[in-house]
């Protein structure tokens, strides 16, 4: 009869003083790989959980599941029907077993309340086969890596009579060829008629596995799309609803020696071999995928993961990064890639996160924090970066995903340094929020600040850097000059190497 | 901060509310200079180890060792002035004696401060347990000391600093407005202070802002030991003595403080003058009770009720404001 | 095999069979059976508090209110005995009650307002005993009935040593083995045990996995003060006498054998075995240092050596072995 595995139509939620979904209808075929997009706020988690009947929709809105309607949908009804979500964190228990984890729900829905350790292996095993996968069923999941949790995580899935698969951002934190693999469980998924929706942001991703691309923007449907109609642009553009036009810009290097430069620095596991000039006033980008260990080298340079071996030269001395402190006291200033967790605290407020970087410069002649300077400093670096917050006082979590990123800039920014290594500053940002963070990393290279730009976006690199590094596996592979070469050769090396 | 003066003036309220309570209990008895005199006395002791616990507390950490600290600190300063002050001991050697033991007994206390804070900040072992062990240790030190005998029998300049009156004012009132203005001085206009705060709300994030985490938490809870042994010379001069089992349920009492003070159990918020407030609205309550002759045991219990009523108010209110901002 | 060495209770028991020879080398009366019998009997109440804090601390939380549990309930049985006569139903039915009555109070503070157990129990703690003491008058009691006393001197077998003295398997230590036997069930063999541990792992992961975690904590604080109303009986038949201020106090002894044994404080660790282990190794110590002739006076001190190094060491070792979650696999 009809292909159509689930549809929903005039979905609308409100919550107070925002309207997350607006009308918005969607579809999802029987054994389609269909992929979810759109800036932050544009809905996705709200579509989701409506989807898995965590949350309750508005109004009038009509559901069709599998041929059967429903009226008054709940999270229940959505397991009945074979629908499963795996989130960002998996959801999976660290401490148990990984036979425990996946056979788990199924016992409970059984609602069995002995436990036969056989039945367990054999439902864990039956998973696993079901997807070709072989992971030790004793192993505590806290033992195994990522990738391999998130396998666990969608067998999990398969124990019961799963028809779609719903996983909320399942690849940011896999290396290419994990990702690879996955796809392919996907598609063998798919194989055995089971669907699967994908929340992703990693367009590049969303345009290889997804069969059809639905976009959100601003709580309502943009469209669907066969996703061999797009491409990158044109999902941008869906996105954002602006054409977004990259201006490329070449900084002034500022100085006939190196500020900073690396010298066969190696680290078993994390780099190898790593030689490196960096300029004054220059913007260095290094790109590549994750796991081929940039941010375990800025991290070297930052003092947190000293590297075994090698040299560290600031401005032709040898010197020694060790800690922190050793970094920042050569003026070396980290941006975290983890903006939640490692650059801001969340629930404390503005001022106290700008002034973290800096408490020692804030000292009265007694050596207590002088509340004027400490004032002066705040108001300061909020003026400077166009931070919009209600008031010093409010928590940083507060803030819109582009100020919080301003506020990480602003503690660094504020401490003078030589040279600020920024790890992936917009991932996570809306588009026009991006360029304006571009903007100020931009003025800071003019002030002769020399830039190392982390990222795994080529666009970004290639439009912001003077020269652009390649890593792969530890190992930088070309380093290329940005007014030579195209995003496309770039682009094409990180394929082909991986 | 909006937030933080409307809990201060919250506290203020219960305080009003808790004298005029005491009023209509207690009539006349309570508002005797007598009565406030012995409030002034007693307080100073609680509240220097409510200081104490409440500096762990905003980094998210808990010090159990602080009622044990200051009783072994309390036994050696005791172990030198009744060992080494004999009666015919002259007035220049008796002054050093006492300083020499009371010195001793701060650097015992500020020692096991070290100990505790290695332990946290290098090791990695989690403030409970931590603090457990050295509790244990501790105690069991005093008991070796003591023998389970109390140790008394202090000369008149220690016995000065429990009991004596400075212009009018008893000492240890003195001693307590020396400590708590310390304590937020430090808590609020130094880089370890505010460094405290971050660490008991994100340690990560912190650590990544080039604070040195380690050497703030080794201060928090060498700060915590020092004056729990400020507290120790307090209380053994008041109460003449020292032995191996004092204040047990002072540790209830500390972490009540602070918690009613406006100290979050997960950190990083809290401030000087929530607790002090808080200290005088539980010494007016205590006082009370101990006017109507209530039972010291039933005293613990409603110190217990009241901890629990505190946290549960706390939390209807945070559901309240939760409401609201959605 | 290669796995039980690199978990935590091999090296507790590495320790327990070297203090173990040391202490025989000084005194050999250590080893014999009439000893060690003796002291799974006295150890028994503290053992039986011990079930009760595992299961606490792999829920993800904390309890030292136990002891005060027991004290109550305690003292309501000898009441109701001296009173009113009774059976040995009775004796552990009173006690049982009460103590899942006062467990479940600290259950629902903690779920329904969300306080730390920490703090919660610190005060019910508190609240407990000041409230017995009060009531009681702090009277020690005495005259429990004669059967109470012939109950406690049950022998599952009887042997006699030397000196005519008689000794053998007391009945205390075999209740303790059932409720070892029944909690390792509980642990391994039924959801709500899996339940409990996946509570403690990850508390979210939990509620949407689909586990009722209400009645998961409930279960637990109830089952802690279930074992602590036990182990109150066990610790009357062993004195024959109830004090008020005979057991409060010895929570941290619990609490580090316990932890000694490999249960976290973070939750979603620890195991029956790692538990006997622990209170083995308190046990032991003690009696050790009686036989070595140790003044009992440096038992604190000791206690607190061992606590320390131990859970330093285990910090140590989960270091080393957390893994990296992403690997670069350099060329």
């Amino acid at each position: 009869m009809t292909d159509v595995f689930l549809s929903m139509k005039n979905i609308s939620k409100r919550y107070v003083g925002v309207q997350a979904l607006d009308g918005v209808d969607f579809e999802i075929k029987k054994g389609e790989i269909h992929c979810l997009v759109g800036e932050n706020g544009s809905g996705k988690s709200t579509l989701i959980k409506i989807i898995s009947g965590a949350v309750e929709p508005d109004d009038s809105v009509e559901i069709m599941i599998d041929g059967q309607p429903f009226q008054n949908y709940q999270a229940i009804d959505s397991i009945h029907k074979g629908i499963e979500v795996i989130y960002q964190d998996l959801s999976l228990f660290p401490n148990l077993p990984v036979a425990e984890n996946i056979a788990l729900s199924q016992l409970i829905s059984k609602g069995d309340r002995l436990i036969n350790w056989k039945d367990i292996h054999s439902i864990a095993e039956k998973a696993m086969g079901r997807i070709g996968v072989k992971i030790p069923l004793d192993a505590l999941v806290e033992e195994i890596a990522i990738a391999d949790q998130q396998l666990v995580a969608i067998c999990r899935a398969l124990t019961s009579d799963v028809k779609l698969l719903i996983m909320d951002e399942p690849t940011s934190s896999l290396t290419k060829k994990e990702v690879d693999a996955l796809f392919a469980v996907v598609k063998d998924m798919q194989s055995h008629g089971i669907a699967t929706l994908f929340v992703s942001h990693k367009l590049n991703e969303v345009l290889q596995i997804a069969e059809r691309v639905t976009v959100l923007r601003d709580g309502k449907r943009v469209g669907t799309f066969l996703s061999n109609e797009l491409d990158d642009e044109k999902l941008t553009m869906l996105m954002t609803g602006k054409k977004v036009v990259y201006s490329k810009y070449l900084a002034e290097i500022q100085g006939e020696r190196p500020l900073l430069e690396g010298k066969n620095l190696s680290k078993r596991g994390n780099f190898k071999d790593i030689n490196f000039k960096l300029y004054p006033g220059e913007i260095l980008g290094i790109t590549g995928l994750l796991g081929s260990g940039r941010t375990e080298l800025a991290l070297a340079l930052f003092g947190v993961n000293p590297a075994d071996s090698g040299e560290i030269l600031f401005e032709g001395r040898q010197v020694e990064i060790h800690f922190i402190q050793d970094a920042t006291r050569l003026g070396i200033s980290y941006v975290p890639e983890n903006r939640l967790v490692q650059g801001l605290i969340m629930q404390q407020p503005v001022q106290e996160n700008l002034i973290l970087t800096i408490l020692s410069r804030l000292l009265n002649r007694l050596g207590l924090i002088d509340s004027q300077k400490m004032q002066d400093s705040v108001q300061k670096w909020v003026n400077e970066l166009a931070i919009k917050v209600p008031s010093l006082d409010s928590p940083v979590q507060t803030l819109s995903g582009g100020n919080q990123q301003r506020v990480v800039l602003a503690k660094w920014i504020a401490t003078a340094p030589r040279i600020l290594i920024l790890d992936g500053p917009t991932i996570g940002i809306d588009v026009a929020a991006k360029s304006a963070i571009h903007e100020i990393i931009r003025n800071l290279a003019k002030e002769g600040i020399a830039i190392l730009l982390i990222s795994d976006e080529v666009p970004e690199v290639f439009h912001n850097c003077n020269r652009i590094i390649v890593m792969h596996k530890g190992r930088f592979i070309a380093e290329y000059d940005a007014a030579k070469t195209s995003i496309e050769e770039i682009q094409n090396l990180i394929n082909l190497s991986s | 901060m909006y937030r933080k003066f409307s809990e201060s003036v919250i506290l203020v309220f219960v305080m009003v509310g808790a004298l005029l309570l005491m009023w209509i209990v207690n009539g006349g008895d309570f508002f005797q200079s007598a009565n406030f005199q012995s409030m002034a006395f007693q307080l100073p002791e609680l509240g220097i180890l409510s200081l104490a616990m409440m500096v762990t507390m905003l980094t998210a950490g808990i010090n159990l060792s602080i009622i044990a600290s200051a009783n072994i600190s309390g036994i050696i300063a005791a172990i030198i002035l009744t060992q080494l002050i004999k009666p015919e001991t002259a007035g220049l050697s008796e002054a050093l004696i006492i300083l020499l033991a009371i010195l001793a007994g701060l650097s015992v206390a500020a020692l096991i401060g070290l100990l505790n804070g290695l332990l946290i900040a290098i090791v990695g072992v989690s403030p409970i347990l931590a603090t457990l062990g050295t509790m244990i240790l501790m105690n069991g030190f005093a008991i070796v000391l003591t023998k389970g005998y109390v140790i008394s029998g202090f000369p008149e300049p220690v016995r000065f600093i429990g009991n004596g009156l400075v212009l009018g004012i008893p000492m240890p009132i003195i001693l307590f407005a020396i400590c708590a203005a310390v304590m937020a001085l430090v808590l609020n206009r130094t880089p370890t202070g505010v460094s405290i705060y971050m660490i008991g709300s994100n340690p990560i994030a912190t650590f990544f802002s080039g604070v040195n985490t380690r050497t703030v938490l080794i201060r928090t809870y060498l700060l915590s030991g020092l004056y729990a042994g400020i507290a120790a010379i307090i209380m053994i001069s008041r109460f003449n003595s020292a032995k191996a089992d004092y204040g047990e349920s002072y540790l209830l009492m500390t972490v009540l403080a602070s918690v009613l003070g406006g100290v979050s159990a997960a950190g990083g918020f809290g401030r000087v003058s929530g607790l002090v407030i808080a200290l005088v609205i539980l010494q007016i309550v205590s006082s009370g009770l101990n006017l109507m002759r209530v039972n010291n045991f039933l005293t613990i219990a409603i110190w217990g009720m009241i901890l629990i009523l505190v946290m549960v108010v706390k939390y209807l209110a945070d559901q309240v404001q939760r409401r609201r901002a959605v | 095999m290669k796995k039980f060495f690199s978990r935590h209770e091999a090296y507790v028991l590495l320790v327990i069979i070297i203090l173990s020879i040391i202490i025989t080398i000084i005194n050999p009366s250590f080893i014999t059976l009439e000893n060690l019998l003796d002291l799974f009997k006295s150890y028994s109440y503290l053992g039986i508090f011990a079930v009760g804090v595992l299961f606490v601390l792999i829920s993800g939380g904390i309890d030292i209110s136990f002891s005060a549990i027991a004290t109550v309930a305690m003292y309501a049985m000898a009441v109701y005995l001296i009173r009113f006569g009774g059976n040995i139903f009775l004796t552990f039915l009173i006690p049982a009650v009460i103590g899942i009555m006062l467990g479940m109070i600290n259950a629902s503070i903690i779920y329904f307002f969300n306080i730390p157990s920490i703090i919660t129990t610190i005060a019910t703690l508190n609240i407990y005993y000041g409230i017995l003491v009060v009531l009681s008058g702090g009277k020690w009691l005495y005259g429990l009935p004669d059967w109470f006393r012939q109950f406690a001197e049950l022998r599952v077998f009887t042997l006699t040593n030397s000196e005519g003295g008689r000794y053998g398997l007391s009945i205390i230590t075999v209740m303790w083995f059932v409720i070892l036997l029944i909690a390792w069930v509980i642990l391994r063999y039924t959801l709500l045990g899996r339940g409990i541990y996946a509570m403690g792992g990850s508390p979210s992961s939990a509620k949407r996995a689909g586990f009722n975690t209400l009645f998961q904590q409930m279960f637990v604080y109830s089952f802690m003060g279930l074992m602590a109303g036990i182990a109150g009986i066990v610790h009357a038949m062993l004195v024959q006498t109830v004090a008020p201020n005979a057991i409060v106090g010895k929570e941290l002894d619990v609490l580090a054998a316990v932890v000694l044994g490999g249960a976290s404080l973070t939750g979603g660790t620890g195991s029956i075995f790692g538990t006997v282990l622990g209170i083995a190794l308190i046990a032991i110590l003690s009696n050790g240092m009686t036989l070595m002739r140790i003044p009992s006076f440096w038992y604190n001190v000791i206690i607190g050596l061992v606590v320390i190094i131990s859970v330093s060491f285990s910090v140590y070792r989960r270091r080393q072995r957390k893994r990296r979650t992403i690997f670069v696999e350099v060329e």
